[in-house]
């Protein structure tokens, strides 16, 4: 085959369809309907196929881009989600959620100074998973017990990598999660349009089939400790993954009138507890005709594009930096833009003011303009003097970030560093022996991929703690049979051997 | 069908699922119901197996239960727990719509969907308070039992103050009998001891024991606002047991924050005990008001069902429906 050219393939990166804003501003039907067939190969066309490729660099749990492609190309479809799955456990999410353009298509060679897009990685990563769950396919891999018993805490990305990599290694883990349904962040954050519930249920049951047991309404640290875990229920090793998740106010005056709630509490009520069908469901929301969000993150764009769906007449962003610091996906920015959601920039609220009742009746907020660069780098922004101004709402929705949940340490002796994340090294070991941690409780609120690298690279540290082998490896069998060995590994070691089904 | 046993029975089906998937060595896959007891119309008492949350539970934690799968997250406090019969025990006033299905659909032999717990700081039972008067009001009267047991174990002279309505609603009257040393009751009506609220039992009871160190109170918003003012001219210590509106229960989301003294807490994480002196009740207040349109509205189509299954009484699903 000839070496391809950025000439010769493909310019234009293949169709995806969306559902048009007016219609999908009013509705929770996934806004991205995904490749077809055609389309997926057609895209796949446009790899250069490099033969050292930044994509894999640019992946946090650095899948082979190039490989999974390849398969891709050769229609063979199962043997390209096999490969792509050795390195990621839930493609059909991350396909949808992660923040491509800062990762593996930022660096794409097709769309590095061409002026041409990159290969659409996350969208064939996602039409690959979609195929997967559709299809039923699980990974044929046959798992051999260890006497290893590994506790995860938290049902979210990270736990569910962490869990995965180490049930594979013939661990018995356990999730321990707080809410009455596993997923975290992906079950009461990310909401329907973005991410179906149906992908995230899918995902699960793949985590079952691999022997993982799920126990909901637990709450470590409460119901039990963390040493209570490693003493009196004996498990060998615990993997922290817990969230950030404690939204900040802003401490100004007003925060208390009804009508003021945080990112999460109105995502909680959407997503997990249904309240947008509220008399069904018993949850209420109680959202206004005019909602302002504080924040410009990916929670604040799903915290506004739920408004809209919930039947606001009125979503406004209040953000006191400009479009350009905007911290959220651009195409999440953009799909809010064309649903009809009104941007504020530069801006920042001062006080909140309420009514007789004590209900929300406005914002009062001032003109910022942008100053010297901090030290993120970011241009500080400073308020112009007597730009006040009062913004008329009925519900202000805070998206201003979180800090960690104080209950582990309120719990236990575990280290934490000064903003109270969980203090770890770079194996990803906290102060306690066998207690590892990642995800946004080590290193602030970040994506769902990170937090899936940070299981996985706890899972890695976990087993070389165990002194397990390096379940990466895949044995194939021996043809001859040797006495008390196991294809050449001596039955002694309590190691791990992971056979190819044949 | 109604909702209502569309609810139920999926609710069963779940926490058949989750025993399954729970393999037997499930710490909370299920939570039955052993007994329960009635106190009044309103008011009952409910017994749940959970052995594990049993063992870890301490005086002043709660839990937050949901029903079913359609149903919402409600905080209760732990009115009491049993180590060795691994059970807690809650006590709800049915006030609203899930309250009301608590009612009807919490029997022996039945399940709640969720319960998480224990939940929030526990009491700080000190042992430096010598003399501690416990005050239980309505739905409070439950929960201060534990608080006041732990005083006791802890050495502390035990005062209990209770308000009812009114005699016929008195109940674990000899519960409290034996682990306090002096024992005040209050009734509305005067129908038994003192005829008027608590607060005037504080009063009695400060006016004999002027060592009093602390006060814990736990009962309505209003009652707890009440107590804290009459013992502030005192000076009396005065911890009371915060209900603000909660989901989660974990700290994620920020619905329970109060305002205790200059700062934002949140009541599940940081309380729900905290020094009543410093707690603005005028801000916990207006927030408890915050979802009365909905709750009036979840009530009223909750009755109106209700009613409607009265009259066909082949289509009542609750007692068959096991």
């Amino acid at each position: 085959m000839a070496r391809k050219t950025i000439r010769s393939i493909p310019q234009q990166r293949a169709d995806m369809p969306v559902q048009e804003p007016e219609i999908r501003a009013r509705n929770f039907d996934e806004v991205a309907l995904g490749f077809d067939l055609e389309n997926a190969l057609l895209e796949c066309e446009r790899c250069l196929m490099c033969p050292q490729p930044a994509c894999i660099e640019g992946c946090p749990v650095k899948i082979d881009i190039p490989g999974f492609i390849s398969k891709m190309l050769e229609k063979d479809f199962r043997g390209a989600y096999e490969h792509m799955t050795d390195a990621t456990q839930l493609p059909a999410v991350c396909g949808r959620v992660c923040p491509q353009e800062d990762q593996c298509e930022g660096v794409c060679a097709v769309g590095a100074g061409t002026g041409l897009e990159p290969v659409a990685i996350g969208r064939l990563e996602r039409f690959l998973g979609d195929m997967a769950i559709k299809e039923g396919w699980q990974k044929s891999a046959q798992i051999e017990p260890n006497r290893f018993r590994v506790a995860i805490v938290g049902s979210g990305p990270a736990g569910m990598a962490c869990a995965a990599d180490l049930a594979k290694a013939g661990c018995a883990v356990t999730i321990y999660e707080a809410f009455h349904v596993p997923g975290g962040v992906l079950r009461y954050g990310i909401p329907e349009f973005r991410l179906p519930k149906s992908v995230v249920d899918a995902e699960i049951a793949n985590l079952k089939a691999l022997g993982v047991d799920i126990q909901c309404n637990t709450l470590v640290g409460r119901l039990f400790t963390i040493d209570q875990m490693l003493d009196d229920m004996g498990y060998d090793a615990v993997f922290i993954g817990v969230g950030a998740g404690t939204p900040h106010f802003m401490d100004i005056p007003g925060e208390n009138l009804n009508g003021v709630l945080s990112a999460n509490e109105l995502l909680t009520r959407c997503n997990l507890m249904h309240a947008g069908d509220f008399p069904k469901f018993d949850t209420p929301l109680g959202l206004g005709k005019r909602v302002a969000v504080i924040g410009s993150g990916n929670t604040a764009m799903d915290a506004m594009r739920v408004s809209l769906r919930l039947g606001a007449e009125q979503v406004h962003c209040i953000y006191r930096r400009s479009e350009i610091e905007c911290p959220a996906r651009k195409e999440e920015l953009h799909h809010a833009q064309e649903e009809g959601i009104e941007f504020h920039w530069l801006t920042n609220p001062v006080e909140i003011l309420g009514d007789a009742n004590n209900n929300v009746r406005g914002i009062r907020c001032v003109q910022m303009e942008l100053g010297e660069p901090d030290n993120s780098g970011r241009r500080r922004p400073v308020a112009v003097e007597g730009s006040e101004f009062d913004f008329e709402a009925d519900t202000v929705v805070y998206a201003i970030g979180t800090s960690p949940n104080p209950i582990l340490g309120q719990t236990s002796s575990i280290g934490l560093n000064k903003w109270g994340y969980i203090d770890t090294d770079d194996d990803l070991s906290t102060s306690l022996a066998g207690v590892y941690a990642g995800g946004d409780i080590v290193t602030g609120a970040a994506t769902v991929i990170k937090a899936m690298g940070a299981g996985r690279k706890a899972a890695d540290s976990i087993r070389r703690y165990l002194g397990l082998r390096d379940t990466n490896v895949i044995y194939e069998p021996e043809t001859s049979d040797f006495e008390n060995s196991l294809f050449g590994i001596d039955l002694a070691e309590h190691c791990f051997t992971r056979i190819r089904q044949i | 069908m109604s909702d209502r046993g569309v609810a139920s029975g999926r609710g069963e089906d779940l926490s058949v699922a989750n025993r399954q998937n729970g393999s037997g060595k499930g710490v909370t896959a299920s939570f039955p119901i052993l007994t329960r007891t009635d106190f009044s119309k309103s008011t009952f008492l409910i017994e749940i197996e959970h052995p594990v949350m049993a063992k870890a539970a301490k005086p002043g934690q709660f839990v937050i239960v949901m029903l079913h799968d359609l149903g919402e997250r409600i905080p209760l406090t732990i009115a009491d727990f049993d180590r060795e019969k691994g059970t807690i025990t809650l006590v709800v006033q049915a006030v609203g719509k899930s309250t009301r299905e608590m009612q009807l659909l919490c029997r022996p032999g039945r399940e709640i969907y969720a319960m998480l717990g224990p939940l929030g700081i526990p009491s700080d039972i000190s042992s430096k308070t010598k003399k501690v008067i416990c005050v239980g009001g309505g739905l409070g009267i439950a929960p201060i039992y534990p608080q006041a047991r732990a005083f006791k174990e802890a050495g502390a002279h035990v005062i209990g103050v209770l308000g009812f309505r009114s005699s016929n609603l008195m109940f674990w009257e000899e519960k409290f009998r034996a682990i306090c040393d002096d024992f005040i009751i209050c009734t509305d009506d005067g129908s038994a001891g003192i005829h008027g609220l608590v607060t005037q039992g504080i009063e009695a009871a400060i006016r004999e024991n002027p060592d009093v160190d602390e006060v814990v109170a736990i009962g309505p918003p209003v009652m707890m606002r009440a107590c804290t003012e009459t013992t502030r001219p005192y000076g009396i210590k005065t911890m009371v047991s915060l209900n603000p509106i909660m989901v989660d229960g974990t700290g994620m989301c920020g619905g329970c924050r109060v305002k205790v003294g200059d700062a934002i807490k949140f009541a599940c994480v940081d309380g729900p005990d905290f020094d009543g002196h410093q707690v603005d009740f005028d801000d916990l207040f207006t927030r408890l008001q915050r979802y009365r349109p909905e709750e009036a509205a979840a009530m009223k189509r909750y009755s109106d069902s209700c009613r409607r299954l009265a009259l066909a009484p082949d289509a009542a699903p609750i007692e068959g429906g096991k």
